[in-house]
């Protein structure tokens, strides 16, 4: 029996390999990870508001702040970006699925299951508290000899398996799955982006793994990576650390300045401007990524010679990024500008990341930096890039494609509200920061003493932070409201380019019931032109037109065998758990293995 | 409906314009005093300081000029472009290679002006500090800083005292985990790794009490792990050196019958398995867990910059010091009697 039908409720979704569902429960399981670590972020800002507080105990604030990095960077961007690749990538390059569906079911629930378990640890009291960076040797079994850092290490092995799965899937998605004459220099930009984060995750990612097993031996089987006592040395996990960490920056940017390569020309009504350069400049950030990382090391001692090299390499990065801004600006010029809601956000995201970039290169001067690092003037830093960068993006990116995920147009006004009080709220949290970090306050302390003149700044802060909170309420509000409202979304609202605005909102089961050829970019905007102007609404076919793959449980399966092992070593190495994982795990891949994907 | 939409236009404009105006309010409200900011970087009190902070401002102005010039660029293309009912389909332009070359190089040539003093600072600032410089061993313990002058056989603690310019050349390391030496008014920071040596400098070209903070997350309490440096002329130097090297006499304080209760306490309570003092066994001994308490009355303040040095902080510290910074190494091997605590407050005071 073909089950190109798909059928509702709970068991449909756990055994799901359509991309489309995989992206909303993507989408959905990072929306709510969001907003922990938004609460997170919260009960730091109010332990912040004024000198001497004691809502939050030491190491509780120690743990808030960890987990808010670690969940807002692998459990929020990250997986929301995953969200746009799951349901858009497919749809931009006119297939039908992406190249092994059920790995794509494997990677979703591996990183549930992960972010599951690294909340866990909340449960315990024992959350992660060494930082999202777990610089040694403070995360070795003598100084954090409690749960927390086990379960730091466990929860981010098991997300790192789920990112290079999904990585090998839309490499190979991108690469081979391309409609008709969609050449490379065709692609769409935000799928271009997406190729270059696989890519980075690809190479990256690695890096982390390895350290994190060689964290996990320090801990649990007694060797000395870098534990300076055994002879090992807790620099070499700043090496690898920020060998990783600095590609995961442009992991989290890239999709970022994809969407709003896709965003600013449907509504300035014009084609991108410079296309080629966006897409090179976007490869050179990249690569220039892995000759970086020693710039979050220039307070370690380096010397002037590594501090020169990686501070010009630093500054180098400037070019290929004021390019693209320069480019989005060439794009709006001389546009007819639609201001409608994914418009104020992706112009909002211009405005904001340019001022990230420029306090981006005063870190890249590093006898400056030597006094910003570590200071709040690095947190308005990077905030300004991530929140005002990734997180306007996405959020851009959120209400552009609204309409095409759930055939509802989101409301305007909620919308516009939403836009001012983000990014009014953004820039009182965010801005006071840079003033805290030049009059000398560091980052990741849990409270300061009164008199340094860090009270107002702070108090600023906590007043934008809840304002940004406000603002994702009516976020909420504005998604209730329209879903309430009969699904009646054109295919096309917004004129869009690209080839996902050529077939019904929400799209069918098999995307395009006949795969599109493409002969220019902006494939979308192209035909329309040849059919003089206008396409009428696609037209519905029968759902069992085209034959989709099976639903399957051996995802789910094999990544709870991940779960389990895991859990096992955090329970303190206890081989028979480890070992039903294993087993688990095993009897998922082989049923798996051997399961039709079609019947 | 159509009062609604233009009420609701306006403000949108005028945040627009509102928001860079608040921005350059913000730069202008940063310029303060160090009375007002006594952490604050861009005050700098010291050569090495001093660099960094023009080297620092110098990127600020290019920074704001390229910003007030893109974000001007790109608000007026916002106002200029806005689309309106029945607009033409606008040109379809794909690109313009001339201009895609001349916004490449501009900000190339940009980064080149803040490149060269850049490498030239990092190169100054890299300098040997010389020969007559004051060498001070810092070490990082959670949560407290130790400072060593082998030059005076000095070992003191949270307080590093400095004579005004002269070169304080810095040998940073840890006993346990990362730290990261912090005085903002003097110089950046540089982290204190085990089994590495780190090197640093500065010179004081001011005097008087200027505090630091530990910047490399390190636990617990990073958040209360502050120093102070006290900079002083050269004879006021020399004079807290000569009573650094001064054993308290003991023979003065014979009839103080407190101060000899308080050195009881000491060795009774078991204060002396951590912490080295002057006059008592511990006196020379060097690698103890605790702090060197040698002349602590001397300092300005206690536990790590948390506490003033008076008799009621002090009080309160040996009274409970879980109470006042928990998860800090003091623990009491059994509670102090409030006795014990008036003689150890009294005994410990009068080291000066």
């Amino acid at each position: 029996m073909s089950t190109a039908h798909e059928s509702t409720g709970i068991k449909s979704w756990l055994t799901t390999v359509d991309h489309k569902r995989i992206g909303i429960l993507y989408g959905a399981s990072a929306f709510v990870f969001f907003l922990i670590g938004g609460l997170e972020a919260l009960m730091i800002r109010w332990q912040l508001h004024a000198p001497e507080q004691t809502f939050l105990s030491p190491d509780k604030y120690n743990q808030l702040f960890t987990m808010h990095g670690t969940t807002m960077i692998f459990l929020g961007i990250m997986p929301l970006s995953a969200m746009f690749f799951n349901y858009m990538i497919p749809l931009q390059i006119g297939a039908r699925d992406v190249a092994f569906p059920r790995l794509n079911a494997f990677s979703y629930w591996t990183f549930l299951l992960g972010g599951l378990l690294l909340n866990a640890s909340f449960l315990f009291n024992a959350a992660p508290n060494a930082g999202w960076f777990g610089y040694a040797n403070l995360t070795s079994k003598q100084y954090s000899p409690g749960l927390n850092t086990d379960f730091w290490v466990a929860g981010l092995q098991i997300l790192g398996v789920a990112s290079l799965a999904a990585a090998v899937n839309f490499t190979v998605t991108i690469l081979n799955l391309r409609a008709s004459g969609m050449k490379m220099l065709r692609l769409p930009v935000f799928t271009w982006m997406s190729l270059i984060t696989q890519i980075l995750l690809l190479l990256s990612f690695p890096i982390i793994t390895v350290a994190l097993i060689m964290l996990m031996y320090d801990r649990f089987f007694g060797t000395s990576f870098f534990s300076p006592g055994g002879g090992g040395d807790p620099l070499l996990w700043q090496h690898l650390f920020w060998l990783f960490g600095h590609p995961e920056v442009y992991i989290l940017i890239l999709p970022a300045f994809g969407i709003i390569s896709e965003i600013l020309p449907v509504f300035s009504r014009k084609p991108l401007f410079g296309y080629t350069a966006m897409v090179f400049s976007g490869c050179f950030i990249a690569f220039l990524g892995f000759g970086v990382w020693s710039h979050h090391m220039f307070a370690v001692g380096m010397g002037p010679v590594a501090d020169t090299v990686f501070s010009l390499m630093t500054m180098l990065i400037a070019v290929p990024t004021g390019v693209k801004i320069f480019n989005w600006i060439g794009t709006v010029w001389g546009g007819s500008l639609q201001m409608k809601t994914p418009m104020y956000f992706a112009l909002g995201f211009i405005a904001m990341f340019i001022i990230g970039g420029l306090s981006g290169v005063m870190h890249s001067v590093a006898p400056a930096d030597l006094q910003q690092t570590d200071s709040y003037f690095v947190v308005a830093h990077f905030h300004y890039v991530m929140f005002g960068g990734s997180i306007f993006s996405l959020v851009a990116g959120g209400y552009y494609w609204w309409p095409k995920m759930f055939g509802r147009v989101l409301d305007e006004t909620l919308g516009k509200v939403h836009f001012w009080m983000m990014l009014i709220g953004f820039n009182l949290t965010f801005f006071p920061m840079h003033f805290l970090g030049l009059n000398g306050m560091p980052r990741r302390v849990y409270t300061y003493a009164a008199g340094l003149g860090f009270e107002t700044d702070n108090l600023i802060a906590t007043i934008g932070a809840f304002t940004i909170a406000s603002s994702f309420a009516v976020f909420l509000w504005n998604v209730i409201k329209t879903s309430r409202r009969p699904a009646d979304a054109p295919a096309d609202p917004w004129n869009g380019a690209t080839l996902e605005w050529s077939i019904p909102s929400p799209p069918q089961h098999f995307n395009f019931a006949e795969l599109p050829t493409v002969d220019s970019r902006d494939a979308w905007w192209a035909a329309k032109r040849k059919m003089g102007g206008f396409a009428p609404e696609p037209k519905h076919y029968p759902e069992d037109a085209v034959h989709m793959p099976n639903p399957s449980w051996w995802p789910l399966v094999t990544a709870s065998g991940i779960l389990i092992f895991f859990i096992g070593l955090i329970l303190g190495v206890v081989v028979p758990v480890m070992l039903l994982g294993g087993a688990v795990l095993l009897t998922g891949i082989y049923r798996w293995a051997f399961e039709p994907a079609f019947s | 409906m159509n009062v609604l939409k233009s009420a609701w236009r306006r403000p949108t404009r005028f945040a627009w314009v509102a928001l860079p105006a608040l921005l350059l309010v913000a730069v202008a409200a940063c310029t303060g005093d160090s009375a007002t900011y006594p952490q604050s970087t861009l005050i700098p009190k010291g050569d090495f300081a001093e660099m960094v902070d023009k080297l620092f401002m110098t990127t600020v102005w290019w920074a704001l000029a390229v910003f007030i010039l893109v974000e001007g660029v790109l608000i007026y293309a916002i106002w200029k472009f806005r689309g309106r009912p029945g607009d033409a389909e606008p040109s379809q332009i794909h690109g313009n290679t001339a201009l895609e070359i001349v916004w490449t190089i501009i900000p190339a040539a940009i980064l080149a002006f803040i490149a060269v003093p850049t490498v030239r600072t990092i190169w100054r600032t890299s300098e040997d500090p010389g020969r007559d410089a004051l060498v001070v061993e810092v070490i990082g313990h959670q949560w407290w800083f130790e400072f060593r002058y082998p030059e005076y056989g000095i070992v003191t603690a949270n307080e590093l005292r400095v004579p005004l310019n002269r070169k304080v050349d810095l040998r940073l390391t840890t006993k346990d985990v990362i730290h990261s030496f912090w005085v903002p008014q003097f110089a950046g920071k540089r982290d204190m790794i085990a089994r590495h040596t780190n090197h640093f400098w500065f010179s004081a070209a001011d005097t008087g009490i200027y505090s630091g903070q530990c910047a490399e997350f390190c636990g617990m309490q990073h958040g209360r792990m502050g120093f102070h440096v006290v900079s002083t002329d050269s004879a006021g130097f020399a004079a807290w050196v000569t009573a650094q090297k001064t054993p308290m006499v003991d023979s003065t304080m014979a009839r103080d019958t407190l101060y000899q209760a308080g050195k009881t306490a000491f060795m009774a309570a078991g204060c002396i398995g951590c912490h080295a003092m002057t006059g008592q066994p511990t006196a020379n001994l060097v690698d103890l867990q605790g702090p060197n308490l040698s002349h602590v009355g001397l300092r300005h303040h206690l536990v790590a910059g948390m506490l003033q040095n008076n008799d009621e902080d002090l009080a309160r510290w040996l009274r409970d010091p879980q109470a006042v910074k928990v998860g800090s190494a003091m623990k009491l091997p059994r509670p102090l009697t409030e006795g014990e605590i008036t003689a150890l407050v009294h005994y410990l005071r009068s080291h000066r």
